[in-house]
């Protein structure tokens, strides 16, 4: 089985208002060397078989149309981590 | 609820068979309130489900308020592709009237008929309140009745209320008049230039934050100089879209 991630993040110039209640909430915790949160999100795209470039570029346009909106995120990254799946597995 | 609808307590002459769609997604909250403003207003309202491609011939379309799965992803965002929306941007792009109120404000801009998106209130909770804003476009398909200037009061809540847009759309929209209301007294949701609504080039599509369609009748509003719950901003809406579908 493979698996692509996708992560998005809010844009830079949108305050993040999520992020912001995390990095107000670190100190309260000892955490003190963080000076800024932002929180994005992880995708994890199931598929039956091997990644295939297809399947990768698949991933790419969706990410751009429904699982990220671009007035307002940004689409970081979109990888292949069936090594992941693989991984877990055999830890399992 | 009862299953009989109430008898329309105002009617606006001139507009018989006007017909106004509203439309149901799953987890819509706010639909037959809409479908109640529509008919107080001296129209029909018309069902509309969001699997459905077909708008059933309305010569209007709102999309009310409520939490359209669950607003998972971000709000908005899985309704867009829903086939009744297809139809939706097609019908706005001809010049048909469409209403976006809270969640279908953001189902408006996430599917692009309206630009900017809404995120998180900044300062991170649910806000409900009867909500002071201006009037600043009176001549879109559902202020026409408003005066510029005009200070309405109308239910505001969400939690993803805050507008936000790059500067060059929103220098945009400031230049070209397309900001139809704005925040007044306070600004409860961090929304860019207290922005509280917004419209297309054309006037026809309008999305705004807070409810009109639960300041309809009164006994049922907000506060008003007439007194507590006596405020009825909200028909104008409503009104408005009526009379620019006779002028049409």
């Amino acid at each position: 089985m493979g698996r692509v991630v996708v992560e998005v993040m809010p844009k830079p110039e949108i305050l993040d208002p999520q992020g912001k209640a995390v990095v107000g909430a670190l100190p309260r915790l000892g955490f003190t060397q963080f000076s800024g949160v932002r929180q994005g999100k992880r995708f994890e795209l199931e598929v039956d078989g091997e990644v295939t470039p297809e399947i990768l570029a698949a991933a790419q346009e969706a990410a751009a149309t429904l699982l990220s909106n671009p007035v307002i995120e940004d689409v970081v990254s979109v990888t292949d981590a069936s090594a992941e799946v693989t991984d877990a597995a055999v830890n399992a | 609820m009862s299953a009989t609808q109430p008898t329309p307590a105002v009617a606006t002459p001139g507009i018989g068979g006007a017909r106004i769609g509203v439309i149901t997604f799953p987890g819509t909250l706010d639909d037959r309130d809409a479908a109640r403003a529509v008919r107080l207003a001296g129209a029909e309202a018309v069902s509309l489900w969001h699997a459905d491609a077909s708008l059933q011939d309305v010569d209007a379309v709102v999309l009310p308020g409520g939490f359209s799965y669950g607003d998972y992803l971000r709000a908005g965002a899985i309704s867009r592709f829903a086939p009744a929306m297809a139809a939706v941007v097609d019908a706005a792009k001809g010049g048909m009237p469409v209403l976006g109120i809270c969640n279908g404000f953001q189902v408006l801009t996430e599917a692009h008929l309206l630009p900017g998106s809404m995120v998180k209130n900044d300062h991170l909770h649910f806000v409900c309140r009867e909500q002071a804003m201006i009037v600043e476009n009176a001549h879109t398909a559902w202020t026409n009745e408003f005066r510029r200037g005009q200070r309405i009061t109308i239910p505001l809540k969400n939690q993803d209320g805050q507008f936000v847009a790059d500067e060059r759309t929103l220098d945009e929209l400031e230049g070209e008049g397309r900001v139809v209301f704005r925040y007044d007294g306070w600004n409860p949701n961090g929304s860019r230039r207290d922005i509280a609504g917004i419209t297309n080039d054309r006037g026809n599509v309008v999305g705004l934050m807070p409810h009109p369609e639960h300041a309809v009748e009164a006994g049922f509003g907000p506060a008003s100089e007439e007194g507590p719950r006596s405020g009825v901003d909200g028909l104008t809406f409503f009104t408005s879209v009526l009379s620019s579908l006779v002028h049409a």
